[in-house]
């Protein structure tokens, strides 16, 4: 059953064409892995899923609804949630806040009743509360609730964001470099990690990473990009074996 | 006919005042990302210096305009090491509310020491009527002085911008201030001299103002300012010859409006399009469009 | 009720006791009718600053324009009690709706404008609403509108800014509030956690404005006459010297800032040129080397106002 469907996905920003002809069909439940050198269109395609970019031509079909054209806070209630390559954190927030924030959306109440401090408030409040602390407290972060998101290790930061893009209650996790300056012991950790929030929160996962032992470790299916096309797609034993790719990693080494 | 045309002069005179302002609100953006609300007052100081030449010390047109831009020149880059150099790693809102500070003071410091009442520039540019067109056209000598003073220090403008080394410093700071650093530039020294050199341009403005309307007063670079700030939006900020285009197109349109249209809402016309052009176009007429990368 | 708590018991106590207090202090003439023309200008000052806050501290709108709002407030009131002959808490909520309106008008086409962009559009707003009332013949025109009835009282004043403290504050402590703030903090990141940044940004402009509506309003019944020029940029930066001294972000701040300029202005008001020269010398040394304000968190304002130490020169930075 497909999660997620990519229709000849275009994107060119003036003379620049960052994705090219993209095919992709993921199934529920996988964990789909993007791979290519730095530059090739991954999180531009992320970009694209998000509603961050409009693609030039082609189509997104997610749960049988074309969103290409929605604007992200949307496809964000219709189940897609993300982390950055970057990490975006609401930096001078506290931790709790940070997740408590991605609740929003799914809030039962408005602003009068927020203003005028009515029973639905406190409700959903401590109703948002409770639910931030247990996410808190799968991710170890629960000491540290009232800490400023800034203020956190990068490890730590790293964790927060998949926390908080898990409060948005998505189907589809898109997770951008998860693993980016970690070392192999946490590059561990999160690979256990990811696999236990797939099973539990019962997500699809598409995952860009440039560290192969994450990569091949955990996905199911991997696509590769370069220069904005898909090179070549399969097993992570297909893809390794792939010419193409051996070819555009100028001959990475993939350990096991 | 005959109005349309002396119309046309009104517009390009006031556009050549705002374009000169325009200019160094347009520099000083492109290199340091600084919208200085102090300029339009750098434009009043030079009104008042070749008040106190022309008036004080007898000068004639010429050394006046030339003293008044070089005074203007120095008080710019004196405004910038003090004020704006502390804050150059500083978000825009924070450079925005210090020169905001910056221009509050420069008119108030003017203001209890002149007082506010205007004073009239001595009348060192004759005034004389010439007919063109047979008498259709009554064009004033200020009109064509201003003009061409306008066209001359464009000129020379265009020529430090691509035929010195100090030019070329300022444009590629603003490109990219790292990587001139990287390649020796001091930038400091072009940030500098980029002030001094727009802030000249301004001072020449008040003057060639003060000359031409021949009143001035502490808080006349409000309003002037705003509108060359306009102008240099409407060209594209950053952009030299959108700030001369803005400044002409703002000039003949406000002249238009309040000749043909009705005058009392001339400054509000400049702001709708400033609105306008923000929304539809940001980068300006000549700009091209920035994206933030995700 | 769940507000109904021990600490929200204390507050309304404190609020109603101090009310209290202020009027029989008024009534013994202790508090003479100076002493009370300066509260009401702080309690006026007050609402100005907090719905400023909202827009530019909280949800990191930067406004220039927000003397506009106070103008709306302040004729739509006057036309409304001199020319309409409304009761008072009509057109007080007459002219709160109105300015709203306007900053849903003005908080729309501004969605896109971020920093400085939309600090000249708000003013370019402001600028334009200031033009066209000087222009109005219906409301005086220049030479202002006078003859306003003189319904403010100080209970209206302190019971608005009571409100309006109470409202804004709640607004910001609840999940809107969060929105808001993060907003603020990155809206590219808000906007992928969900976060209708559209509808925030122009909320806080909505709330802002209308609680600027009231303090025009407020103002105009009080000092019973009115005009355009007293609406203009510098009342914008007026409030935004007290929203930026007592901290962005700072609901206490405001109130506090609201307080200690007042005072200042009070005392420089023989001399005006000095008072302004002192309010540039304040700004620029907060924006230097206090970017917090007095009361402001540290870690928002330097969001705010520093870059990490990158350096701001040249395009790469826009």
């Amino acid at each position: 059953m497909s999660a997620i469907k990519i229709n000849k996905l275009t994107k060119t920003f003036g003379g620049i064409t960052a994705i090219s002809n993209i095919d992709m069909d993921i199934d529920r439940g996988t964990i789909a892995g993007l791979i290519g050198p730095n530059g090739a269109g991954k999180t531009t395609l992320f970009n694209l899923l998000t509603g961050m970019y409009t693609p030039s031509s082609g189509d997104i079909s997610y749960k049988d609804k074309n969103i290409k054209k929605l604007k992200p806070y949307k496809i964000t209630d219709y189940g897609i949630s993300r982390t950055f390559q970057n990490i975006r954190l609401f930096k001078n927030m506290t931790v709790l806040d940070n997740v408590s924030l991605a609740f929003n959306h799914n809030i039962d109440c408005n602003i009068f009743s927020a203003i005028f401090r009515l029973p639905s408030y406190y409700k959903e409040e401590e109703r948002i509360h409770d639910s931030s602390l247990k996410l808190l407290e799968i991710f170890n972060l629960e000491d540290k609730k009232d800490e400023l998101a800034k203020n956190l290790p990068y490890g730590e930061q790293r964790r927060l964001e998949i926390a908080r893009a898990l409060a948005a209650d998505p189907d589809l996790l898109l997770l951008d470099e998860p693993a980016a300056g970690m070392n192999p012991n946490e590059t561990k950790e999160l690979t256990e990690l990811i696999k236990w929030i797939r099973d539990k929160f019962k997500l699809t996962i598409i995952l860009i990473e440039h560290d192969m032992s994450l990569v091949m470790g955990i996905c199911d299916k991997i696509y590769v990009l370069d220069y904005g096309t898909l090179i070549a797609e399969g097993t992570p034993d297909e893809v390794q074996n792939n010419e193409r790719v051996i070819e555009a990693y100028l001959g990475r080494k993939v350990s096991c | 006919m005959g109005k349309l045309l002396q119309q046309l002069v009104n517009g390009i005179t006031l556009g050549s005042i705002y374009a000169l302002i325009a200019l160094g609100y347009t520099m000083v953006y492109g290199i340091i990302n600084l919208i200085n609300f102090a300029h339009g007052d750098i434009f009043m100081l030079g009104a008042y210096i070749g008040f106190a030449l022309t008036t004080f010390l007898n000068m004639s047109f010429i050394p006046a305009l030339v003293i008044s831009m070089l005074s203007c020149a120095i008080i710019g880059v004196v405004i910038e090491k003090v004020a704006y150099k502390p804050i150059r790693n500083s978000s825009r809102i924070a450079a925005l509310i210090t020169a905001i500070s910056v221009s509050l003071f420069i008119e108030y410091v003017m203001m209890y020491f002149v007082s506010a009442e205007t004073r009239t520039f001595p009348d060192v540019l004759a005034g004389k009527k010439i007919n063109i067109l047979n008498g259709r056209v009554i064009l004033n000598s200020k009109d064509i002085y201003i003009i061409i003073i306008t066209i001359l220090l464009m000129i020379m403008l265009q020529y430090i911008i691509h035929n010195t080394k100090i030019g070329k410093a300022m444009r590629a700071v603003s490109l990219d201030s790292e990587a001139a650093q990287l390649m020796g530039i001091n930038v400091d020294k072009t940030i500098s001299y980029t002030f001094a050199i727009g802030s000249a341009l301004a001072g020449a403005a008040g003057v060639l103002v003060g000359v031409y309307y021949n009143s001035i007063d502490p808080l006349m670079g409000m309003v002037p300012g705003l509108k060359a700030f306009i102008a240099a939006v409407i060209g594209g900020i950053g952009i030299i010859p959108g700030a001369m285009f803005g400044g002409i197109f703002l000039g003949l349109t406000e002249t238009m409006v309040s000749a043909y249209g009705n005058s009392l809402y001339k400054d509000a016309v400049a702001f709708a399009i400033l609105i306008i052009v923000l929304i539809i176009k940001p980068n300006g007429l000549f700009g091209t469009t920035a994206r933030e990368k995700v | 009720m769940k507000w109904f708590n021990k600490k929200n018991i204390k507050m309304i106590i404190l609020v109603l006791g101090t009310y209290a207090i202020s009027e029989i202090l008024i009534k013994a003439n202790i508090i003479d009718s100076y002493i009370e023309m300066n509260l009401v200008i702080i309690g006026i000052n007050i609402i100005l600053a907090v719905s400023l806050n909202l827009i530019t501290g909280f949800t990191g709108q930067f406004s220039l324009g927000h003397a506009g709002f106070m103008a709306i407030g302040a004729y739509v009131s006057a036309i409304a009690t001199a020319k309409l002959g409304l009761p008072f808490i009509a057109a007080i909520l007459l002219a709160a709706v109105s300015a709203a309106f306007v900053g849903l008008l003005i908080g729309i086409p501004t969605l896109r404008l971020k920093g400085d962009y939309l600090a000249i559009a708000t003013l370019g707003f402001s600028e334009i609403i200031r033009n066209i009332l000087l222009n109005i013949e219906y409301v005086g025109g220049a030479s202002g509108f006078n003859d306003i009835p003189q319904y403010t009282t100080w209970t209206w004043i302190y019971f608005m800014v009571v409100i309006t403290v109470t409202v804004i504050k709640n607004f910001v402590n609840s999940y809107a509030g969060r929105a808001c703030i993060a907003i603020r903090e990155d809206e590219i990141a808000a906007e992928a956690m969900g976060v209708n940044t559209t509808l925030y940004k122009v909320l806080s402009f909505i709330i802002g404005a209308f609680f600027a509506g009231i303090a025009g309003a407020l103002y105009a019944n009080y000092f019973y006459f009115i005009k355009p020029d007293a609406f203009g940029f510098m009342k914008s930066i007026d409030i935004l010297v007290i929203v930026v001294f007592g901290g962005m972000g700072s609901i206490k701040g405001s109130i506090v800032g609201a307080f200690l300029l007042s005072l200042i202005s009070l005392l420089l008001q023989s001399v005006p040129e000095i008072r302004m020269i002192l309010y540039s010398l304040i700004l620029f040394t907060i924006m230097v080397y206090r970017p917090q304000g007095i009361l402001g968190d540290y870690e928002s304002s330097v969001k705010l106002f520093k870059r990490g130490g990158k350096l701001n020169v040249g395009n790469q930075n826009k």
